[in-house]
């Protein structure tokens, strides 16, 4: 039972077309978003210097960034001097194998794992999987995912996509095939699916010997490693086991401790709409008879190397997976988190992962495009990412080409297949508003037959008319109107100036 | 043979380029026009501000002096119907001065117990390292009074005392001031919740479920 996989997923507008149809999705996505939405911002009107810690926490993260190398090497002596052991890994199979050799090295076969998006990119699970590894995973919302052989749908709350009702089935129906049985006629009541998850995985937190987790920060100047979280199974995977493996995308970084006040004030308002999350746990190296004994951590680029070359699309790696821009976006709203077809589903996903993974597949280009560009996105993001700015900019490249690095190498992108249109009528658009005079027999001659327009594009532009009429052409162009308007002679004329 | 470390230093330089010449350092880098507070409080306000948003996050707080402190306790275990209690072994003993030895078993703090000793343990009792008061947290860095982190984690039921008023801070950037990084840190705000159903928050999961927050005001 390794989970599902996104392998193989179609393109956005495919994928999006099938969840619409789904009524009991929409109504859970919107049940849940809009719960949520309302009470971030009450957490957030709370504190008066929002702005500036949205501002404060954008250029902490940029300056990270723009000295990453300094920062993880800095990180690297820390952790190393506080007795953790620093690994690199350049991709997803790197850090598989990396982190596969480190359980098996401890004799050990089943590992707790604390929720984390960079074990859910890698595709951690199933690579511990193929080498006769149990992956537990202990945030609820995971389990619930894990239970039912499912794909995560949302960056907090993997699970959101499935109500109550749907959460007792599933325990009902799958807990014993893991461990200890669903209580017998289990409700559907939040607490009491929370007991249920709670009697399941305590025998297995007693007896976990290896735990994995994710970082939310890792401090460069002391080592110190941040996990925030609210059930309290973070504390049990990072407290009680022998050895900790944390994987942590190399920019998870912050310079100095002090630098927490900024973003331990804007995550958790941003991501549960709370003052303060329940727990935070944070840990520098080993500490002698307390936690675990063995720590290592396993830096990941898979990506996020190429992201950085890309000057306006390296503030994606300011993001600190707080998930307020799916919560808000009309897009997710709609067609939920698996259309996405990676675990960084919504807005952020729609610019990160075509970023991490390149735009050569066509869900990958697609994702660009999984957008109206409203921009509350950007609006409630916490480190002021500008989302639409980046959609743009990734919509040229995947119909302009570019030049992009990947792995360390310049290289030329070229254009995407499938754009040839667009790029045509741009081109055209471009001849015809540097030439007035073709322009403007061009806009007599569209004036002119106005009422033979069909409503629906023919050919290759029929898509874009599939969910837009084609705006009607008024009866005389601007251009052409300009000129023959006839000017009042009493009215007051322009620049302040009156006619005697 | 290039390890991965320094293709991945390597491929980082190669996106960032050659540095800029004369950059700040970084205490003057960033602009931190935030505020460390939010508000002037006095000591008494700061107190109850920390009561009312532990109580919003469902802690159960109790408010007392050092004479009756004692009696709290017991009284707290008594409610809870506790026969075990496990304690840091630098506890002040008067603490517990009135619990009924009848009544409850006390364990210290040993690293010989094992977890499922201590999954069979009812409550605990420890101090902190600070509580602040904006955000409804309190601090515990394995310091005087507080133990090694797993007898705060696995028994259910946590009462953990707080002196007010120098233990109280208004804000999380006057907090972390006072914390030494390279001691293991748990800030915890109220008891265990989640948010992972229908992102509605319902407490208690793994952590304690019951967090009796005692204030002490000297």
């Amino acid at each position: 039972m390794s989970g599902g996989t996104f392998m193989g997923m179609p393109a956005f507008p495919q994928a999006a077309k099938a969840a619409l149809a789904d009524t009991r999705l929409r109504a859970n996505l919107t049940h849940a978003t809009h719960t949520i939405r309302t009470k971030r911002a009450t957490a957030v009107a709370e504190l008066d210097d929002w702005n500036d810690l949205r501002e404060a926490g954008k250029q902490i993260k940029d300056h990270t960034l723009a000295h990453l190398d300094t920062y993880l090497l800095q990180l690297e002596a820390a952790v190393t001097t506080a007795g953790g052991t620093v690994h690199w890994a350049t991709d997803a199979d790197d850090a598989n194998r990396i982190i596969t050799d480190l359980v098996h090295a401890t004799g050990h076969t089943e590992v707790v794992k604390v929720k984390s998006m960079a074990t859910q990119e890698i595709g951690l699970n199933h690579a511990l999987e193929q080498a006769g590894i149990t992956a537990v995973e202990t945030d609820l919302a995971e389990l619930i995912v894990q239970l039912d052989d499912d794909l995560p749908s949302h960056i907090l709350v993997p699970a959101i996509h499935k109500n109550r009702a749907q959460i007792r089935d599933i325990f009902t129906h799958h807990m014993h095939h893991w461990g200890r049985p669903a209580p017998d006629n289990l409700t559907d009541t939040p607490a009491d699916l929370a007991e249920a998850a709670r009697l399941h995985l305590r025998e297995k937190f007693l007896r976990a010997k290896v735990a994995i987790s994710g970082a939310n920060f890792m401090i460069a100047e002391t080592g110190t490693i941040v996990v925030l979280e609210s059930e309290g199974n973070g504390r049990m995977c990072l407290t009680l086991p022998d050895t900790l493996i944390t994987l942590a995308g190399i920019e998870k970084i912050l310079p100095t401790w002090q630098d927490l006040e900024v973003f331990l004030q804007t995550l958790p308002r941003s991501s549960t709409a709370e003052r303060m999350n329940p727990y935070t746990t944070t840990w520098t190296g080993t500490t002698p008879h307390d936690g675990p004994q063995n720590f290592h951590l396993v830096l990941l680029d898979n990506g996020r190397t190429n992201t950085l070359a890309d000057p306006t699309g390296r503030q994606a790696l300011r993001c600190i997976r707080c998930s307020a821009c799916l919560n808000v976006c009309p897009v997710y709203e709609r067609t939920g988190g698996h259309t996405y077809g990676s675990p960084y589903p919504g807005p952020i996903g729609a610019i990160l992962t075509p970023q991490l993974h390149g735009t050569t597949t066509p869900l990958h280009a697609s994702l660009p495009y999984a957008s109206t560009l409203c921009g509350a996105c950007y609006d409630v993001c916490p480190v002021a990412i500008n989302i639409p700015d980046i959609l743009i900019h990734l919509r040229e490249r995947i119909t302009q080409g570019g030049s992009a690095q990947q792995q360390g190498r310049k290289v030329t992108v070229k254009p995407a297949k499938g754009h040839a249109a667009e790029r045509a009528a741009m081109r055209t658009a471009q001849w015809a508003l540097t030439h007035p005079t073709a322009l403007g027999t061009a806009q007599r001659l569209a004036t002119t037959t106005r009422r033979l327009h069909p409503r629906r594009l023919p050919g290759p532009g029929k898509a874009w008319t599939t969910t837009r009429d084609l705006p009607t052409l008024p009866p005389t162009a601007f251009r052409a109107w300009w000129k023959t308007r006839s000017l009042p002679t009493s009215a007051p004329a322009q620049n302040g100036r009156t006619t005697p | 043979m290039t390890t991965s470390r320094d293709q991945i230093l390597a491929r980082i330089r190669t996106a960032l380029g050659p540095p800029a010449d004369h950059q700040p350092p970084y205490e003057h880098a960033i602009t931190r026009t935030y505020r460390t507070t939010h508000a002037t409080r006095t000591p008494r306000e700061r107190t109850a501000l920390l009561a009312d948003n532990l109580t919003d996050y469902r802690a159960h707080v109790h408010h007392t002096t050092p004479d009756g402190l004692p009696a709290l306790i017991a009284r707290l275990l008594a409610d809870h119907g506790s026969r075990t209690l496990i304690t840091p072994t630098d506890l002040p003993p008067h603490w517990l001065s009135a619990i009924p030895p009848s009544d409850v078993e006390i364990r210290t703090d040993d690293p010989h117990l094992t977890h499922h000793d201590l999954d069979t343990t009812d409550s605990v009792v420890t101090g902190c390292a600070l509580a602040i008061a904006e955000t409804g947290t309190i601090v515990l860095d394995t310091g005087p009074g507080q133990g090694h982190r797993r007898i705060t984690l696995i028994p259910d039921h946590h009462i953990c005392v707080i002196h007010a008023p120098h233990q109280i801070h208004d804000s999380l950037p006057q907090a972390l001031l006072h914390l030494d990084p390279t001691h293991p840190h748990t800030l915890i705000s109220g008891p265990s919740a989640t948010s992972d159903i229908e992102l509605d928050r319902v407490e208690g999961v793994h952590g304690p479920r019951t967090l009796d927050a005692v204030i002490v005001t000297e």
